[in-house]
């Protein structure tokens, strides 16, 4: 068997964080290479350097017989390496023969440059045929459902000639069925000599179409297994299994009576399931899942950023109808976003007008604002959380990633919380900022404040919450309590395997 | 005074001294109150304009607004003998109610600012010359007109009334805009419409409640322009008036993807978009020639601004790029 691509020692360091530690690995022609590891492994920073867009710290690539030290995204397409992306990049305003050769549209009328879309349809049509595709070349974008669609990113991966294909998550959003049959067709490509890395969540997945797998844990290779040894129990086994430092401080007194009950909730992202969620004043509720299990909905949801579909809210015995953010706001119940800059910040405001935007009547005679009042607020809350920045009057978009976090929670702190929602409240923070902000969470709880923490962080899950509670595919899938804590129980729970039934 | 409207006024003295170099007749008293009272015209509405480009929109329809408003003012007073404070107050009312309606299509409906106040601009020109028969509406013999006459045309110690109204307008707009909770969340919402709506603001109620306050300053500067010419004729009255507004506005510092400007900023574009005009009269300059005299300085104003904010913005990017950190 030829090796088409051999990784050798990839590195990838930003500031602050090692994403990719000394990755080696080969990839030979026909075979499926599953890759394996939790939220935050790495797999997405090697994806990347593969595909070109990243360029690595060390190591070497070697594709075709060629080495790089690093890889354009020309030379990356040029040397036959193909992406199925989770989200598709499809063009829904153009047909599938359009989007399956853009940029190489068949040619006529001289220099009219105009498209022929007759000999394109017949270049695409083959390729559809081979994918067993049931569309034709002329159908709308528009008009595929996901799993047609995903069909149109593997053809388009097959029209450059591709070699190697790189599978993201194809299947997230698939049914059983679809699944089933992007599985049939990745077995007839490998067949053809196509090599593929079929990156995947569902180890289910991996174990009906890999050769070999592939685990990254903490940007370093965990470990690898061959076909005969590829298991649900062995693969949890490889993405497990880092040291988690200590980072438990317990509540103060336990929880209260009260806080935050939901019953029934309907979110808009997955109107089929219905999540029931207690948050009591005085705990720190983590949230753990995958990626695009439901996490962040459920919170944006219950802020009423996209209103509750159905279902019951009360917040210390009183129903709560939360139709828009404001009616969130108004009742004490906070979110902490997971994008700061989209939705946290006014980034080219002053940390001050930031600090009292939820606020600002308060700080207000007669609809004109007291200047004097806002600004005395805003220093109160950049003394307490230590906020670093010469002025009040800074503009909020020059902080720091830990600074800018700590403005958004001066916003809620500055107001009277009962519930917070922390939507990953250390992405993209330095460890020491991170530090603070897990204790000035614990300081909330026993202040008697209910807090939801999301986080697709293990070590902050399992270091920071008093009680987890996993989600999966927009359900809650378990509750886990702090005897019960590990990342095996987390993990499975997070795949939707509950129990000892997945012991195979 | 931010650098931005400290450029515009420096721009304004050194275009200033050149014309009056040029021809010491600009410096002229008769000169300047007639510039005073056109910039008092088109001030008023422009402020507005201002306003509604905060937010991120744009009002195309305020030239139409005046033509219709424009001949349902004469018409009240003249045809229906209606009292003055009666017909001003209805045209106000008029001017709210368009502006609203405008607001709630951008907010509720989620159409296109662009898109609901082209189709006003159409819709109420047509209406206007519908309802004149395209015949020109004048006061004719309407009596017990002096008091709205001298209020809207008159002048003061010298000063044209417009001007006056203006400076009004403008203070109480300033107050609006930079000091009181509904201009910071009117920033707030052009700035970043979901950052604002995450801080529980009722950014919908915001939007709209821009769009109302252009459609009542349109009203009230429809009553100033009919007692300017005196007369209303419909298919040409107040035309291309929505592009004055929003070239002072842009040239006032307003960026039309929201969230910039200031009412200082605003009158100063007012300003120099009228000693434009009235360099080309006096100058000699073919007056054909005026919209391309307008538009060359507000291409190479906005050209500068560009570059300057360019700069500006390559050093809070490098600044933050220290703290950058990859997402997964």
């Amino acid at each position: 068997m030829t090796t088409l691509l051999e990784l050798d020692g990839i590195s990838k360091t930003y500031p602050g964080v090692r994403a990719l530690d000394g990755v080696s690995l080969t990839l030979d022609a026909g075979e499926v290479l599953g890759l394996i590891g939790e939220n935050g492994a790495g797999k997405s920073t090697l994806m990347k350097v593969l595909g070109g867009v990243v360029p690595p710290s060390g190591g070497e690539i070697r594709l075709n017989g060629r080495s790089y030290d690093r890889l354009t995204v020309t030379e990356a397409q040029a040397a036959g390496i193909a992406f199925v992306h989770q989200e598709l990049n499809l063009f829904d305003n153009l047909d599938v023969a359009g989007n399956i050769l853009f940029g190489r549209e068949p040619l006529k009328g001289g220099p009219l440059r105009l498209v022929d879309r007759k000999a394109a349809a017949e270049q695409v049509a083959p390729l559809l045929r081979r994918l067993g595709a049931d569309f034709t070349p002329w159908t709308s974008v528009a008009e595929l459902s996901i799993a047609q669609r995903q069909l149109v990113e593997i053809a388009k991966a097959l029209a450059t000639e591709a070699r190697i294909i790189i599978l993201d998550e194809p299947t997230s959003s698939l049914t059983l069925s679809e699944t089933a049959r992007l599985l049939t067709v990745l077995g007839e490509l490998r067949a053809s000599g196509t090599a593929l890395i079929y990156i995947s969540h569902r180890l289910g997945e991996i174990i009906d179409c890999a050769d070999r797998v592939v685990c990254l844990r903490d940007g370093r290779l965990a470990g690898a297994l061959a076909r005969e040894d590829i298991s649900h129990a062995n693969m949890i086994r490889l993405m497990i299994g880092r040291d988690l430092r200590a980072l438990y401080t317990p509540p103060a007194r336990p929880p209260g009576e009260g806080g935050l009950a939901v019953s029934g909730l309907i979110t808009s992202a997955f109107p089929q399931q219905q999540v029931d969620l207690r948050i009591r004043p005085g705990e720190i509720v983590g949230l753990a899942g995958l990626v695009g299990s439901g996490r962040t909905s459920l919170a944006r949801a219950l802020f009423g950023i996209d209103p509750p579909m159905g279902g019951k809210i009360t917040l210390d015995g009183a129903a709560l109808h939360v139709r828009a953010a404001r009616d969130a706001v108004a009742a004490g119940l906070y979110l902490v976003p997971e994008d700061r800059k989209k939705d946290g910040l006014v980034l080219d405001m002053p940390i001050a007008e930031n600090i009292t935007l939820a606020d600002l009547p308060h700080y207000a005679n007669a609809g004109l604002v007291d200047r004097g009042a806002e600004r005395r607020a805003a220093e109160g809350q950049g003394k307490s959380l230590r906020i670093k920045a010469p002025g009040v009057e800074v503009i909020a978009g020059t902080l720091s990633g830990g600074n800018q976090q700590k403005v958004v929670l001066g916003k809620w702190l500055s107001m009277a919380p009962r519930i917070i929602l922390f939507d990953e409240p250390t992405r993209g923070i330095d460890v020491g900022a991170k530090g603070e902000i897990y204790t000035l969470m614990r300081a909330l709880a026993d202040k008697g404040v209910g807090i939801l923490m999301i986080s697709s962080d293990m070590e902050e899950v399992i270091g920071v919450s008093d009680r987890i509670v996993v989600m999966h595919e927009g359900r809650i899938s378990g509750t886990l309590q702090r005897d019960a804590f590990s990342e095996k129980a987390v993990l499975r729970l997070a795949i939707g395997q509950d129990g000892e039934a997945a012991e195979t | 005074m931010s650098k931005k409207e400290l450029g515009l006024a420096l721009l304004l003295i050194v275009i200033g001294g050149i014309t009056a170099a040029l021809n010491p007749l600009f410096l002229s008293g008769v000169n300047l109150l007639n510039m005073a009272n056109l910039i008092g015209l088109f001030g008023v509405f422009s402020i507005g304009q201002g306003l509604i480009i905060i937010t991120g929109g744009i009002d195309l329809s305020v030239g139409s607004m005046f033509a219709l408003l424009g001949v349902i003012f004469i018409d009240l007073l003249v045809n229906y003998e209606l009292a003055w404070p009666l017909a001003l107050l209805v045209v106000l009312a008029m001017g709210l109610v368009m502006g609203l309606l405008h607001g709630l299509l951008v907010t509720r409906l989620k159409l296109q600012p662009f898109v609901v106040t082209l189709c006003g601009l159409l819709i109420y020109r047509g209406i206007a010359r519908y309802y004149t028969n395209d015949g020109t509406m004048g006061f004719g013999y309407a009596g017990n007109l002096d008091t709205l006459t001298w209020l809207a045309a008159g002048r003061s110690f010298g000063v044209p009334h417009p001007f006056i109204i203006l400076m009004v307008v403008a203070v109480a707009m300033w107050v609006l805009l930079h000091r009181s909770v509904f201009g910071r969340y009117l920033y707030a919402v052009g700035r970043n419409e979901e950052a604002a709506r995450h801080s529980g603001i009722n950014t919908n109620a915001v939007i709209a409640g821009a769009y109302l306050i252009g459609g009542g300053l349109a009203g009230l500067s429809t009553v100033l322009l009919v007692f300017y010419t005196s007369s209303v004729s419909p298919s040409s009255f107040g035309n291309f008036y929505e592009l004055y507004a929003i070239a002072a506005a842009v040239l006032g510092g307003c960026s039309l993807r929201g969230g910039e400007g200031s009412i200082l900023g605003i009158v100063l574009g007012t300003v120099l978009l009228q000693i434009l005009q009235n360099l080309v009269n006096i100058l000699g300059i073919p007056s054909s020639l005026n919209f391309a005299v307008m538009g060359s300085v507000i291409l190479l104003g906005v050209i500068a601004d560009q570059q300057l904010g360019r700069r500006k913005q390559a050093k809070v990017l490098n600044r933050s790029q220290a703290v950058a950190v990859p997402a997964e």
